[in-house]
């Protein structure tokens, strides 16, 4: 606390201007009585005594730097799904957008001998070298979303399924139009950055899963997962297109610039679907009011999975509802569509954007 | 370089007759022309709405702002590439819990106040820390950046549904225009007041053209060279607010790379980045040129990489048009 009073304190001395001084009131987000994404997710009941404490377990974490609100949930989680076993010792290193930086840390852990390891890398092709020297150091890697090529590089991989994400949109919004009975809908879809692979797949999964339907997408434009490309796209495309039947958005985040716009555009003739599960985009949903019927999860909770299947492999178990001593090498989480009639249950795993 | 031998008395400013403003600006009331042409002929049924005239006024409403605070600095020999960093900074702090506290009114004039600021610590820096522009601002870029990082936690901050007033900007309409189109209006207006019909207008001229000939005609060149940079933070403050009410959020990831498009517009506008010459209506018009490509890709489903492609071969081109008409002018 200290310290972050004494830093604040620096800034504004640094930047000197009274101007500055006579705002500086206003800085502070501390009083945020808001819930935080880290509010640890319950634990799935055991069904076995895997909860119960066991050896004690070093485990390394290595993520991006959180500037967008899933990555940060996903440090949020992973550190909150530790502090729940008191045999788990946490040892996150600092989070970095540079390939460089994360690769020395990823080496400062191994060096440190964790336990095992648990990695989100920011690019799983640069960063495989090092989670193979990890896995051949003797150091289980569980690799998390964003998969490294070579298998020999990682014990476990666990992450999200993007094909699986657009086709659980494609079906939400085609099943909805059929049922309505709309031909030839016109069909909008917002994507994040365009030349990502995972924008890539989740466009088609949903392109796959509206051909089901027979329809298709009538336009898509991309922007790059922040509220204000979200908005800068959506003003346009709504231009362009004067009747629209429904919006599939990537993401939750970009969509919070995406809502705006259609609030400002005062459009209401079509209904859209989100991506990911913010708690932002979750509160529209259960409002009732809102354009946004549905999004389609693409849950930062993995990391919370992540540290678990860590905890275990580390101590040798398995996952006590399977049959199998050892833990899976790989773990798809499903695409799951939130509405106003489940989102109930998935408020306490909205992130915050 | 041959900028340099000019005297204040010659500087443009005592040129500016409405012939030169015709001829200058011709150029690019032809680009807008042909871009609207190919609207009309591509999209015809969306493009030529007054909802998409609209649409794109609102588009161009923030980085405008910051466009005419870019006008001034550059025109005053100087660069500020702060000046989406800037923005987002002050649309944290205006979103920060502890601000939202005290209302929509506190909230745009904590937005105004950090930009004012974050310019006066860049202009104290080039004016009396004899810092070059480039460095100044770019250091104050990258540590602005970093401090809406730190204060908003990297989190998007929404504006709280009792301070709505500042969403109203966008949402409200008077005479079918939004009021950002109000706003932006009314900072080009006074900015091309401030610019051409006032002494510091005409002192910004001066010390861009030639600062030791300002010096020696009595200008406190790095007083005004200081204030240059608080005008240009002013603007950063504004367009803060503007991003607010568009997007009903601050963020530290908002105005990503608008000093480039900024810096792009202000040039495409005629303005010389060596200073002592330029217009605030050429930075509009550049600027509209881009937002009017940005519609046209997005209304004809194009995608964004060629939108790039486009905007540079624009620049390229109105860079080398101008060069041609500025040694056909120089006698």
């Amino acid at each position: 606390m200290t310290d972050k009073v004494a830093r604040r304190g620096f800034l504004v001395g640094g930047l000197g201007g009274a101007a500055l001084l006579a705002a500086a009131g206003c800085t502070s987000n501390e009083p945020s009585a808001a819930p935080s994404a880290g509010a640890a997710p319950a634990p799935a009941p055991s069904a076995g005594g895997n909860d119960q404490p066991g050896t004690k377990v070093t485990i390394g974490f290595s993520a991006p730097a959180a500037d967008h609100g899933w990555i940060a949930a996903i440090a949020k989680n992973a550190e909150a799904a530790a502090k729940q076993y008191p045999d788990i010792d946490f040892k996150p290193v600092e989070p970095t957008n540079d390939i460089n930086q994360q690769i020395s840390a990823v080496e400062s852990l191994v060096a440190a001998k964790v336990a095992a390891l648990v990695i989100l890398p920011n690019d799983g092709q640069q960063l495989n070298q090092v989670a193979l020297q990890a896995t051949q150091a003797g150091i289980p890697v569980v690799n998390l979303d964003r998969v490294f090529p070579d298998k020999l590089a990682y014990r476990t991989w666990i992450g999200g399924d993007n094909y699986g994400m657009g086709v659980a949109a494609g079906h939400y919004i085609g099943k909805k139009l059929k049922d309505k009975g709309v031909t030839n809908p016109v069909i909008v879809e917002i994507q994040g950055i365009a030349t990502l692979p995972l924008t890539q797949d989740r466009s088609k999964g949903f392109a796959d899963a509206l051909k089901t339907y027979g329809f298709s997408v009538t336009a898509k434009q991309d922007a790059k997962f922040t509220v204000e490309t979200g908005n800068q796209v959506a003003t346009s495309l709504l231009q362009a297109h004067k009747k629209i039947d429904a919006l599939w958005n990537h993401d939750d985040d970009q969509g919070i610039g995406v809502l705006a716009a259609i609030k400002e555009a005062g459009r209401k003739e079509f209904f859209m679907v989100g991506g990911a599960g913010s708690l932002n985009a979750m509160k529209e949903i259960q409002s009732g009011s809102s354009v946004l019927e549905a999004t389609v999860t693409y849950s930062p909770t993995m990391a919370s999975s992540a540290i678990k299947l860590a905890r275990l492999i580390a101590q040798g178990k398995g996952m006590s509802d399977l049959v199998e001593n050892q833990v899976p090498q790989s773990i798809t989480l499903a695409s799951e569509t939130i509405t106003k009639e489940n989102v109930e249950k998935y408020l306490p795993l909205g992130f915050e954007s | 370089m041959a900028e340099a031998g000019r005297t204040v008395a010659e500087a443009p400013v005592t040129t500016a007759a409405p012939r030169s403003f015709e001829l200058r600006h011709l150029g690019l009331f032809v680009a807008l022309a042909l871009l609207v042409g190919v609207g009309l002929v591509t999209r015809p049924a969306a493009f030529a709405t007054a909802d998409n005239l609209v649409s794109i006024l609102s588009l161009a409403a923030t980085i405008g702002v910051i466009t005419v605070g870019a006008t001034f600095v550059i025109i005053g020999g100087g660069i500020d590439l702060s000046v989406g960093a800037v923005m987002a900074l002050a649309s944290v702090w205006a979103t920060t819990v502890a601000t939202q506290e005290f209302g929509p009114v506190v909230m745009a004039i904590c937005a105004i106040l950090v930009g004012t600021g974050a310019g006066l610590v860049s202009g104290l820096l080039v004016a009396y820390g004899r810092l070059v522009p480039f460095i100044a601002t770019l250091a104050m870029l990258v540590a602005a950046r970093g401090l809406a990082q730190r204060m908003s936690d990297r989190r998007t901050q929404l504006v709280r549904p009792d301070n709505q007033a500042i969403v109203d900007l966008a949402t409200t309409r008077v005479l079918g225009v939004p009021l950002l189109v109000y706003v932006f209006a009314l900072v080009v207006v006074l900015g091309w007041v401030l610019l051409n019909r006032t002494t510091f207008g005409r002192r910004t001229y001066a010390v861009g053209g030639n600062p030791e000939a300002a010096r020696l005609a009595g200008i406190d060149v790095r007083r005004h060279t200081m204030l240059l940079y608080a005008l240009s933070g002013l603007c950063c403050g504004i367009a803060a607010i503007l991003i607010m009410a568009r997007t009903t959020t601050g963020s530290s990831t908002h105005g990503d790379l608008y000093e480039l498009d900024a810096i792009a517009a202000v040039i495409i506008g005629g303005t010389l980045l060596t200073g002592g010459r330029g217009t605030i209506v050429g930075s509009i018009l550049g600027l509209l040129i881009f937002t009017i490509i940005t519609n046209l890709f997005i209304l004809n489903g194009l995608n964004t990489s060629d939108q790039l492609i486009a905007k540079g071969l624009i620049i390229v081109v109105a860079v080398l048009l101008q060069r041609r008409n500025l040694k056909e002018r120089t006698p």
